[in-house]
């Protein structure tokens, strides 16, 4: 049983702090790191995989410090984020290469088997400059896969693969944290890390901010209050009938441009509703509008960015 | 030294238009030996101009900035690098086989032609030839260690490498005696001095720095660049992303 351990880790780049006082653990199974754009994952990888040096704190693989001990490659494998690699050769021979790298006692058969898991085989004798973003990716995952390490940790594996290669990676995934092994891997699209991963650890702006079952952070994402932009032929009946609701603290008109609607009712500039039981929201929303003889225009969620459900999640 | 390493970096650095540079500054030194042997016939201090001149004060350390730099610095700058980095191999053979392959395409393109072009310009593989060959090769050795420490620590190291050179070697070495002292040409030009022996002077071919502050300095930069090189590679920050 193989465990990262991430203990008070701080890391920063000048007067930017990209890491502030992680504290986690990384078991067998398959486990998410998910966050926004900007929220440190990259950085967490790197320092996982022995790249980039905490500026505070401890990163060890089974008790051992990861960081300038180039031992613990025997036991890890890495797929990068960037997509350069060595474009001269080809897939064949750059998964080779990385199987000699490693000094293994028969690296064609390794690299053979590799290139096998990634279903490359086909396309092996072609030039890497040649591959797709997709087949890149999956050229990447053989060479982290050549030497068969308990641990593996991908920053954002899924990037740039078409909805098949994604499945089928997804399928790798699952059956590498069946085996036992350690699989880490970053996304800031929550429906790949609930798919795969059996744990989630979520980052936001540098932070550990949840951590646990995907169903537990799943269900604080949907049930926080939720705001929605609504433009209708008469906002402001609309926005009374909608106050009157239990799953609604708050609505405000915006004053906006002044329009008239059908039937010579005036409109406003929309109305910007909080609610608090979203599904109970979604319901009652068309029976209202029906009830009030309210065409409605434009329904739209006004902060589904991931941002902004993380950092809800952070101040809870 | 590393195979597979050695095998990767000869691949990168001889591939796609990069060789046709590399071979481009031979090609021009031989042809000039060429036309000058041609116009002027065997003149030895034509030989020790172009050779002195143009073989070392400007190919050799050409070559080095390019073979150097191109053996470890693109795989830094695109992050290539992370997959011989994410294996269990010693920091500092990553750099000793950098090192010599980039040793080993200035050696076959800089320190061979000089040679040639020495036995071209003096109609026999002499003492001018031996000597500014063997001083091409060894300042050859001295340039790599020196420019594949650059692309390890600096983004910046074919600019800065330019500088060394170009400017304060050809530049300011003409000018201020005491940067000469601090110039891998004339440590190297103290090498091939020695070899010409007692006619060096009368030749030309004399180096600011005498053969055993030459070659001293020669080991020093080459042994202290290379372990430098390997230390700071243990630690090189591949990426500013967050």
């Amino acid at each position: 049983m193989t465990t990262v351990s991430i203990e008070q880790v701080s890391c920063w780049f000048g007067n930017v702090v990209a890491v502030n006082d992680v504290t986690m653990t990384i078991g067998p199974g398959v486990t998410g790191l998910l966050g926004p754009n900007g929220a440190g994952k990259s950085t967490l990888i790197h320092m996982m995989g022995g790249l980039l040096a905490p500026s505070s704190g401890s990163v060890t693989l089974d008790g051992e410090t990861i960081w300038r001990n180039e031992d613990v490659y025997r036991r890890i494998g890495l797929v990068p984020e960037r997509e350069a690699m060595y474009d001269i050769v080809t897939g064949w021979q750059f998964v080779l290469a990385n199987a000699r790298l490693h000094r293994l006692p028969d690296p064609e058969s390794a690299a053979r088997r590799a290139l096998e898991t990634v279903e490359m085989t086909g396309a092996q004798d072609r030039g890497i400059a040649t591959y797709s973003k997709g087949m890149k990716q999956r050229v990447k995952m053989a060479t982290a896969l050549v030497h068969d390490p308990p641990v593996l940790l991908l920053d954002e594996p899924f990037n740039g693969m078409d909805p098949r290669q994604r499945l089928q990676l997804m399928d790798l995934l699952r059956d590498m944290g069946r085996q036992g092994r350690t699989v880490l891997f970053s996304s800031h699209i929550l429906e790949e890390v609930e798919q795969i991963a059996t744990d989630i650890q979520v980052m936001v702006a540098g932070r550990h901010a949840a951590s646990g079952d995907f169903r537990e952070i799943r269900r604080l994402m949907t049930e926080r209050p939720h705001q929605y932009t609504i433009r209708s032929d008469d906002d402001r009946t609309l926005a009374s009938a909608i106050m009157a609701e239990a799953s609604v603290s708050g609505v405000q008109l915006d004053p906006g441009q002044r329009s008239t609607g059908h039937g010579g009712r005036s409109g406003s500039g929309g109305l910007h509703v909080q609610a608090l039981d979203f599904a109970a929201f979604v319901r009652v929303l068309p029976r209202l509008a029906r009830r009030h003889g309210i065409r409605l225009y434009e329904v739209s969620p006004a902060d589904e960015s991931l941002e902004s459900v993380f950092t809800y999640l952070v101040s809870r | 030294m590393n195979a597979t390493v050695a095998r990767l970096t000869a691949r990168s650095l001889l591939g796609r238009r990069r060789a046709l540079l590399l071979l481009l500054l031979p090609a021009v030194l031989l042809a000039l030996s060429g036309v000058a042997r041609a116009l002027a016939g065997t003149e030895e201090d034509l030989a020790v101009g172009l050779l002195g001149g143009f073989a070392l004060g400007t190919l050799v350390p050409l070559l080095g900035l390019i073979a150097g730099t191109g053996a470890i610095g693109p795989e830094i700058d695109d992050g290539s690098i992370v997959y011989v980095l994410a294996k269990p191999l010693d920091r500092h053979s990553i750099v000793v086989t950098k090192l010599l392959v980039a040793v080993a395409v200035v050696t076959a393109l800089g320190a061979v032609p000089t040679f040639a072009a020495g036995v071209l310009l003096t109609g026999t593989a002499g003492t001018l030839a031996v000597a500014f060959g063997l001083a091409a090769a060894v300042a050859g050795i001295a340039y790599c260690a020196l420019f594949v420490l650059l692309a390890v620590v600096t983004r910046n190291a074919v600019v800065v490498g330019l500088l060394y050179a170009l400017v304060w070697e050809t530049l300011i070495g003409q000018f201020v005696p005491g940067a000469q002292a601090l110039s891998i040409q004339q440590w190297a030009l103290a090498i091939a001095d020695e070899v010409v022996g007692s006619r060096a002077g009368q030749l030309g071919v004399t180096s600011a720095v005498g053969l055993p502050a030459g070659v001293v300095l020669l080991l020093a930069v080459t042994l202290g660049a290379t372990w430098y090189a390997g230390r700071r590679l243990r630690t090189i920050r591949l990426t500013s992303e967050v």
